[in-house]
């Protein structure tokens, strides 16, 4: 662990403020909870929110993944994950299955996560309706009021422009029936696994200095019409390596003749079904 | 056959070690001295303690050499610094009327109590580089005198003794900190002109700049631009008086602006205020603009330009906010960019 620094960086009386707006935020899903964010030796837009959130929960025997993008090898979750075994000394996995807190950027993991487990997303716009409206004393109004027209009339223009809802990450969610809420910028093929989640989940957005928070078994509806039900987008194929077809894919380039490979953008889920004997058709066995 | 990317770890530690070496360059040239920065790029060690929220020189100049001269990045080492420490009391607030000023003019008076003092400016320097420099050596000798202890009254109360200058009212409440709490609207004065104080010397001048051209004019006057030495007090409460803990260097800039008064308030000037640690004459001013600008709603005027617009400006103002999340979009945004792809697939297919 680093010397001179408080376990986990922050000092505890940061941790205490932190975690007084989570219980807030618990307590009224979806609602976004102004919080004093700190300056962090990360830079904003980097997951200082995470970080913060992360850091507040995080205790000694907590075992702690971080992911970005659903790689454990990304070079920002490799940052994150060295800087908390650095300043608080905790046992990190790559394993899903295996984490109590789990820190992610665009990703929910495909495995179905637990009640004893936290997963923490950052958040970059906690405002779900800053395209529409780019004053925060306007839409912290609109919140008050549950005033979301706007939001239903720019989905209604979609279908009649497009004829279906053109969002395909950052789909604002409905949490518990009363806050629009933005579920940071995963892909909308992931709103669904929101719903009803068993672990409990913590957002923060360090810039933009706000927390919000969905606790276990909540309400959690994509928004859509009924003559539009919203529709989970993915790549139309199965995972080249592990086969997988109910998994979100990335597409990665080959060659420069439109070769294309679509492979699990969850390293760890496709690493466990190839190590349990699935192959896909890009695979080796 | 596709192996997943693996490696980034290494891929960091590498990264690290060459930008060391980069930041060290050619061997053969003798390395920089934090107390060369701190002596002689004076005025980029002045704008990162400022935008850094941190008075301290060597830390600033550490700073600078570990950034290699971007400041922006300086100011954020030296955020995330401050960001730890401790704090154990709140200054009193800072007497700039007391100030050991090696700088202070007027632009509404030919002459005051105090006098004007030039101090050391660029201001009618000829901008011809001067090769000179480039041998090196020691500059002439600098003729000096004793202070006349006159002493340095601010011009706005000078102007504020005929009622002609709206009253500064001072307050005793403990002021905002948005270092410990979150912005808020509306936000009040001293909340804005800590943003300020910490704001980017570009955006604000950028700003400052505009109300000049017209978006959202505030008929500006440079009052008083002073710059010197204050000093520092605090009041431990178990003491119950004030001891001086030292000194910094501040630039004061308060800008008069006329006002044609309103229902309520007769026809007076109305103040603009920039305060900013170090020699930052420039930024001290775009902030006294900024100031005035945003208080355009509080004084019944038009609210119709960016400088004009508090959440605007106070949202925007931060460079250490607005490099991290600009600089974060060179970060993996490929799930995102995949549920795009499929979702622009999806639409041409719909449409074909």
């Amino acid at each position: 662990m680093t010397e001179g620094y408080n376990f986990a960086y922050l000092d505890e009386q940061t941790k205490r403020m932190i975690r007084r707006a989570l219980l807030k935020a618990v307590a009224i899903p979806g609602h976004q909870v102004p919080f004093g964010s700190r300056e962090m030796p990360l830079p904003y837009g980097w997951g200082t929110g995470g970080i913060q959130v992360t850091a507040s929960v995080l205790g000694p025997d907590d075992v702690l993944k971080v992911i970005d993008q659903g790689a454990d090898d990304t070079t920002n979750a490799v940052s994150i994950r060295r800087f908390f075994a650095k300043t608080a000394g905790v046992a990190t996995t790559t394993h899903t299955a295996e984490a109590t807190v789990i820190q992610t950027r665009h990703r929910i993991p495909e495995k179905a996560l637990r009640d004893d487990q936290i997963i923490v997303y950052q958040v970059p716009q906690p405002e779900p309706l800053f395209r529409l409206e780019s004053s925060r004393v306007e839409t912290r109004r609109m919140h008050g009021l549950a005033d979301y027209g706007l939001m239903h009339v720019k989905l209604y223009e979609d279908v009649a422009r497009f004829g279906q809802i053109s969002i395909a990450y950052d789909y604002p969610v409905m949490v518990n029936g009363r806050y629009l809420m933005s579920p940071s910028p995963i892909p909308a093929f992931d709103n669904p696994k929101m719903d009803r989640m068993p672990a409990l989940q913590l957002f923060g957005a360090g810039r933009e200095k706000r927390i919000y928070a969905i606790p276990p078994w909540t309400d959690v509806r994509s928004l859509d019409f009924d003559d539009h039900p919203f529709r989970a987008i993915n790549a139309l194929e199965p995972c080249g390596l592990c086969g997988a077809t109910d998994a979100y894919l990335d597409e990665v380039v080959t060659d420069d003749k439109g070769g294309r490979l679509f492979v699990c953008s969850d390293t760890d889920h496709c690493a466990e079904r190839r190590d349990a004997g699935h192959v896909g058709k890009d695979g080796v066995p | 056959m596709y192996v997943t990317v693996k490696g980034g770890e290494q891929a960091i530690d590498a990264a690290h070690a060459w930008l060391a070496e980069e930041r060290r360059g050619d061997v053969s040239v003798p390395e920089l001295s934090v107390a060369q920065i701190a002596e002689q790029l004076g005025r980029a060690v002045d704008r990162a303690m400022s935008e850094g929220s941190l008075y301290d020189r060597d830390l600033a100049a550490l700073a600078i050499k570990q950034s290699q001269g971007d400041l922006i990045e300086a100011a954020f080492l030296l955020r995330a610094y401050r960001t730890t420490l401790p704090r154990f009391a709140h200054s009193l607030p800072i007497d700039t009327a007391s100030m050991r000023a090696e700088r202070r003019i007027s632009a509404i008076y030919k002459d005051l109590p105090g006098g004007q003092i030039l101090g050391p400016t660029y201001d009618y320097t000829h901008r011809l580089l001067d090769f000179t420099l480039a041998a090196g050596g020691t500059p002439p000798p600098v003729a000096s005198a004793e202070p006349d202890g006159e002493a340095l009254p601010r011009v706005p109360d000078i102007l504020g003794q005929e009622g002609l200058l709206e009253p500064d009212e001072g307050s005793d409440a403990t002021p905002g900190d948005l270092t410990r709490e979150p912005l808020l609207f509306p936000a009040p004065r001293d909340v804005r002109l800590q943003a300020l104080a910490r704001g980017d010397e570009g955006f604000l001048l950028a700003l400052g700049y505009s109300t000049q051209r017209g978006y959202g004019g505030t008929h500006p006057f440079a009052g008083e631009i002073r710059m010197g030495e204050v000093s520092v007090e605090i009041e431990p409460a178990e003491l119950g008086f004030a001891i001086d803990i030292g000194d910094i260097v501040v630039t004061e800039c308060q800008m008069v602006n006329q006002f044609k008064g309103s229902k309520t308030v007769p026809a007076q000037f109305t103040r603009g205020y920039g305060l900013v640690f170090g020699f930052s004459e420039r930024k001290a001013m775009a902030m006294a603009l900024v100031d005035r600008a945003m208080r355009a709603g509080e004084l019944g005027e038009d609210v119709t330009a960016p400088a004009q617009d508090i959440e605007f400006v106070l949202y925007h103002s931060d460079n250490i906010e607005a490099t991290g999340f600009t600089e974060h979009l060179k970060l993996p945004h490929y799930v995102d960019f995949q549920s795009e792809l499929q979702n622009v697939r999806r639409m041409r297919r719909a449409a074909e």
